[in-house]
């Protein structure tokens, strides 16, 4: 039996850069990108070849904005994709979009090459905060984009959203809830706006939080968004995700569960057979790399570790609760050939006697305070 | 070796303010007495300790014994004893200034006269030191020797007239200072075969040699086999070696003779039988009578000090052991708190030697410590006609015990320019301090005098001079003795629980003001919890302040891009680290640096 893996193909360009955007990603002109849409196919043969014993479940094209390339490139990736990993025929395959970036060809493109899932990035069907995000986009020209997807034939869409922004309030953030759930998409993610070191927002906002969302009605509208989808047929299987039944984000969900997956392109990030690794994040220097030869990895490669027994265990657990559903102790006991009680617990005593977390033999679950305050929680799980 | 002439040897220190120029010109000295080359020189010779570099300052007084060929084609041998340059020491450095016939008085000619200057001067004037001034940093293109020499002979009234005018930095003018040496300071007198009085003014542990002591010959002479009684502490022991202080090392001779400045070793094993200020005689022929100004050395601070980790306690130990070894003046002993465990009640002679002493262990021992506030020693008067010495709030009996307290009180001189009189006035006020007079030094300069509770001073008094006189003030004190006062316990309570490690002493009057503010400062120190915690402060059961810790609401990392997992856990790793500094205090965490609050609430 073939072991499952994940791809996730970087695509680092964008029309412009949002203020509150910290991800490897910019405006490039045009030549680069085709000179990086070559690269990556060079890369994806070079790479495939170390994944003989390998399924690909997923694929995902991140970024930046993916929906930026030609519908050539796209069909050019994929097709490198195709003919040299062995993708499983029922395969998730996502592709990011954002609004006002894509037209009919190009969609139609994306249908050809195999996506068979998009998420695009509305944010907020509010154009006065999407205007303070830096988005490129209004509300329009989302709703523009979306039916497009579905006249493309797309049947499974979802929908970027941030709460806590500048500005934003409970209704406003209710109104876009609203907006979203009434085009019946079958997936949305729902963040909260994050002040990352580093951003324009960083020094917009970082010590005024008198011009943010207070943390109370941070947290209003997190148990709103929670409440408004559940009635509105939408699941939370993840601290910031949802979903209608059976449409859970298969891709995202290998993340949390440990499936092994292989980031193609800038900078992305790797995890296979216990390593974790990075790839080159200098454009410049990552376009250079020649891909041929023994040698092509160390290029490639940096930051290679190889996770000890414990960090594996620490990862299972600190990733794995961020599932609504929790962590299996069964299937921790697979794994580690240790019960969850033997290595953690002490913890879960004092985690279950808080009120943080939930057992539910054999799950071990956040509590809705535990999804509050879940970075306290999950650093418990540190060895 | 020929016995040395009296005639030829001058024993002397040098005395300035802080910055003043002290260690560089002693550099200079060195380096043109020739024993030195100019590539063995470190920058500054005497200050061997790395801390003291840093600091820019001496802790402990060294010697150095160079040769200078004068104008007059004389060889004089100088021995140069260097003074610590902190109110801390003041004790030290009156034996130091003991220990010499004379003393070259450096003031920058830019600055002019400040507090310590004049407090060292009367120091040395009171120990019948001839005296002779220098004017340094001449070089500076904001020196106004003239100004300064004049201010010199109108407020010290030493003749400043022809001083040398120098830049230790680039050596200018400076064998001026050298011919003045010999022409100044007297010669040493004493009879070299009277009975053997000697004067320690400093003792060093060395696992080769034990104790070797710092001593000036006052009468007699000693040498190998010499056996030398401590008058003072009673130790006996059979001399092993004496010798001379070459720059950084230790020169063997055959003996010491009256007027030298030397070193003894006999195989002592602590600096605790060598006390500074103590009389060094011969058993066999003991001289009649120790030699004056002998003062056993208290402490004047004291804190806890605890391990972070309570398994490093013995440590810990090893550690104050050590350094007790070569500083008699640190005191400790076993104490325990019900919040941070078992450690250390250590008594220091100021804030300054405690912060030394803590950056020792935590430089050199690798320690991870936990301080509490320092505070001073309390004498506690008990209805029942006992007298407690408090160097521990925990320990204060209840009140219904006590007929009354006592704190130590301070003289202190602060010298600043006019238009900063004011504001200073105003903070010595708040520190409850009672205005004595003052003194125009000049037109624009006036010296301030102050009685001042030694409490209120310890901590932040200097930054707090500095900071409302633009760093133009300038500030020295002597202890005065005790009196009786208003004091009372300040406890704090953290989720109603008293923390023991948190309490201390303070005047009744300000106990409102520094329990709002210890409130508030905690409150910023204590992350927030899985419940609400209550912060309080309480005099005698007494609420007298009270802040909220909230509940923490949110802590969550929205998003976690998917493939960089080593991102999400180095987030997750600095939340356990900082778990990981706290004290657990029933069930509230707290930081370990939350118990140094207290000497910080003066902070904006």
């Amino acid at each position: 039996m073939r072991k499952p893996l994940e791809l996730y193909i970087h695509i680092p360009f964008c029309e412009r850069k949002c203020g509150y955007c910290d991800f490897l990603s910019g405006p490039a002109p045009m030549n680069i990108q085709r000179r990086y849409a070559e690269q990556m196919i060079k890369e994806i043969a070079c790479q495939s070849k170390h994944y003989p014993g390998y399924r690909v479940v997923s694929v995902f094209l991140g970024g930046g904005t993916p929906s930026l390339l030609e519908p050539g490139q796209i069909l050019d990736i994929m097709k490198a994709v195709r003919g040299n990993f062995r993708l499983e025929v029922d395969a998730e395959v996502t592709m990011e979009m954002n609004p006002g970036t894509v037209t009919m060809e190009k969609l139609q493109a994306c249908r050809e090459s195999g996506i068979n899932r998009v998420s695009i990035g509305l944010q907020s069907a509010d154009d006065k905060e999407l205007k303070t995000l830096g988005r490129v986009h209004t509300y329009d020209e989302f709703l523009k984009t979306y039916q497009r997807a579905r006249q493309a034939g797309f049947a499974n869409v979802s929908v970027d959203l941030m709460s806590a922004l500048p500005g934003q309030t409970l209704s406003s953030w209710k109104a876009t809830l609203k907006r979203v759930t009434m085009l019946k998409p079958e997936h949305i993610s729902a963040y909260s706006l994050m002040i990352e070191e580093g951003t324009p927002f960083y020094s917009r906002y970082h010590g005024h939080p008198e011009l943010l969302p207070d943390e109370e009605e941070e947290r209003k509208m997190y148990y709103l968004t929670k409440q408004y989808l559940h009635s509105h047929g939408f699941e939370r299987y993840e601290i910031s995700n949802y979903a209608r039944p059976g449409f859970e984000c298969r891709h995202n969900t290998g993340y949390w569960t440990g499936v092994e997956y292989l980031g193609l392109g800038l900078g992305a990030s790797s995890y296979i057979h216990g390593f974790r690794f990075r790839n080159e994040a200098d454009l410049e220097v990552y376009c250079g790399i020649e891909m041929e030869g023994a040698d092509a990895d160390d290029r490639l490669h940096k930051e290679i570790v190889r996770l000890t027994e414990k960090e594996r265990m620490e990862e299972f657990m600190f990733l794995g609760l961020r599932m609504t559903r929790g962590v299996s102790g069964t299937e921790f006991e697979k794994r580690f050939g240790v019960t969850l009680g033997d290595v953690y617990g002490k913890v879960l005593d004092k985690l279950v006697k808080n009120g943080l977390v939930i057992l539910e033999e054999p799950y071990v679950r956040l509590s809705d305070f535990g999804v509050d305050i879940s970075n306290y929680v999950l650093s418990e799980f540190l060895l | 070796m020929p016995i040395i002439d009296q005639n030829r040897i001058r024993n002397f220190c040098i005395i300035a303010h802080i910055d003043h120029g002290k260690s560089t010109l002693a550099d200079r000295i060195i380096e043109m007495t020739g024993l030195l080359t100019s590539r063995e020189m470190q920058s500054q010779v005497l200050d061997n300790m790395d801390l003291e570099r840093e600091r820019g300052i001496t802790i402990k007084a060294q010697a150095v014994r160079t040769v200078y060929k004068a104008k007059n084609g004389e060889e004089y041998i100088f021995n140069l004893i260097d003074t610590p340059g902190h109110v801390d020491f003041n004790y030290e450095v009156s034996r130091s200034l003991a220990a010499c016939d004379g003393a070259i008085l450096v003031v920058d000619a830019a600055q002019g006269i400040e507090a310590q200057t004049l407090a060292n001067v009367y120091l040395a004037l009171d120990h019948d030191l001839d005296v002779f001034p220098v004017l340094n940093k001449i070089d500076l293109p904001s020196a106004e020797p003239d100004r300064v020499a004049a201010e010199i002979e109108d407020v010290i009234g030493l003749e400043a007239a022809d001083a040398p005018r120098i830049s230790a930095k680039t050596g200018l003018n400076v064998e001026e200072v050298l011919e003045a040496i010999v022409e100044k300071i007297p010669a040493p007198s004493g009879n070299a075969a009277a009975p053997l009085k000697a004067l320690i003014f400093d003792s060093l542990y060395d696992s080769y040699k034990g104790v070797i002591i710092f001593c000036r010959i006052k009468e007699g002479t000693v040498k190998k086999g010499t056996t030398i009684r401590m008058m003072a502490t009673g130790a006996e022991e059979e001399v092993v070696e004496v010798g001379y202080f070459g720059a950084g090392q230790f020169i063997p001779c055959e003996e010491l003779s009256a007027g030298m400045v030397g070193y003894i070793t006999a195989s002592i094993k602590n600096v605790k039988d060598t006390a500074v200020g103590d009389t060094i005689t011969d058993k066999f022929n003991p001289c009649s009578e120790p030699l004056p100004g002998y003062k056993k050395v208290t402490s004047m601070v004291y804190c806890g000090l605890y391990p972070a980790d309570g398994a490093k306690y013995n440590d810990l130990r090893d550690a104050l052991e050590k350094l007790q070894l070569n500083d008699a003046s640190l005191f400790f002993e076993p104490e325990t708190s019900i919040a941070l465990g078992f450690g250390f009640r250590c008594g220091f002679l100021g804030l300054l030697h405690l912060e030394i002493i803590q950056e020792r262990l935590e430089r050199e021992y690798n320690l991870d410590l936990v301080t509490t506030a320092p505070g001073v020693v309390y004498r506690v008067h008990k209805k029942s006609g006992d007298m407690i010495e408090l160097t521990n709030p925990s320990n204060l009996p209840d009140p219904s015990e006590i007929e009354f307290m006592e704190e130590p009180i301070v003289t202190a001189e602060i010298m600043v320019t006019t238009e900063f009189v004011g504001a200073i006035m105003t903070l010595c006020q708040e520190r409850r301090g009672v205005y004595l007079g003052m003194e125009y030094i000049e037109t624009t300069r006036a010296l301030l005098k102050y009685e001042l509770p030694l409490n209120e001073i310890i901590y932040d008094f200097f930054d707090a001079l500095k900071s409302r006189s633009r760093g133009y003030a300038s500030f020295d004190y002597e202890i005065k003795g005790y009196e009786q006062s208003e004091l009372v316990k300040l406890d704090i309570l953290i989720n109603k629980e008293e923390v023991d490690a948190l309490s201390f002493i303070v005047h009744a009057s300000s106990a409102y003001e520094r329990g709002r503010k210890m409130c508030e400062k905690l409150k910023e120190e204590i992350p927030r919890h899985l419940f609400e915690i209550p912060i309080q402060a309480a005099v005698g059961g007494k609420i007298i302040a009270r802040e909220t810790v909230k509940a923490m609401r949110k802590d969550v990392l929205a998003k976690c891009y998917g493939g960089d997992i080593s991102r999400k856990k180095k987030l997750l790793e600095k939340q356990k680290e900082g778990k990981k500094r706290m004290r657990q205090v029933g069930n509230v965490e707290i930081p370990q640096k939350a118990f140094m609050s207290v000497l910080k609430l003066d902070e904006e």
